[in-house]
């Protein structure tokens, strides 16, 4: 039987690795890629708790994350057209319009 | 058995993530998050969340990777030389510590609460799907609605936001 603990560590250390995407890369598109890494990890927590704490409610809230996901993944690409379509290029640095 | 296939999942999870977050030419980003949810949905199956397991491999996988593997290819990037961040090794090394700090904190904790109302006999007798279903469509409709309008709502900003602005162009040429 494998500890609760063990599924928590192996999504805090996905998290972190998205964290650190989202941090370090500069790319717009690979930043949306590391959101769904942390977005990932959340599932991974809420379903491994849903599963010993015996509720179904963290499958049901784990779906939900998956549709969002969906959304943000639609909404976010259709961004990084539009900056491409202007800009020819997807780097986050150079993405300053809305800055002050 | 069980915890051969968990350290099987968790590790390649893991390594598919550092590779996705590390790798220089973004289609192959793409393809390595591809691993990992791969790998992320077999871990629901440990859990006995096969419903979970089979909406992440058609809609995460099929849906939403095939439209960043759409949109990469179209736009055809170039990979830059420099493709880290300028300060990505004054992030690294406390990231690295408090990641430490709470894993170690994480692997101690006990995680007791209290229990609900389906054990894993119950979602085994009629399958987790049945169990999913009943729970959304009895106490969570509510937010299956929201999610419905949120999606829609998604999708039209979406359909908006890239269609190409025809006046604009228009407006462009005149001045």
């Amino acid at each position: 039987m494998i500890p609760l603990s063990a599924y928590t560590a192996v999504s805090a250390v996905l998290f972190i690795i998205g964290l650190m995407g989202v941090l370090v890369r500069r790319n717009f598109i690979i930043v949306l890629l590391s959101v769904e890494i942390m977005m990932n990890a959340a599932n991974i927590n809420l379903v491994a708790f849903s599963h010993y704490l015996e509720s179904m409610a963290g499958q049901l809230v784990a779906l939900f994350i998956i549709a969002i996901a969906a959304g943000e993944a639609a909404v976010g690409l259709a961004i990084i057209i539009v900056v491409f379509r202007g800009k020819i290029s997807t780097n986050v640095d150079e993405m300053n319009l809305l800055k002050w | 058995m069980v915890g051969v296939f968990f350290t099987y999942f968790a590790l390649v999870s893991i390594a598919a993530g550092v590779l996705t977050v590390t790798l220089r030419h973004p289609v192959h980003c793409a393809l390595s998050l591809l691993v990992l949810l791969m790998h992320v949905s077999g871990l629901f199956i440990l859990l006995n969340a096969e419903f979970l397991w089979a909406v992440q491999v058609i809609v995460y996988v099929g849906a939403i990777l095939v439209l960043y593997l759409f949109v990469l290819m179209l736009m055809n990037l170039k990979t830059d030389e420099r493709y880290f961040h300028q300060s990505a090794l004054y992030v690294l090394g406390p990231a690295v510590l408090g990641a430490s700090y709470v894993l170690y904190n994480l692997l101690r904790s006990p995680f007791n609460g209290a229990k609900g109302d389906t054990p894993a006999a119950a979602v085994l007798q009629d399958g987790d799907t049945y169990a999913v279903g009943i729970k959304m469509f009895s106490d969570h409709l509510l937010q299956f609605e929201i999610v419905g309008i949120f999606l829609l709502g998604a999708v039209i900003g979406a359909i908006v936001l890239a269609k190409t602005p025809k006046q604009l162009e228009t407006e462009r040429e005149r001045l």
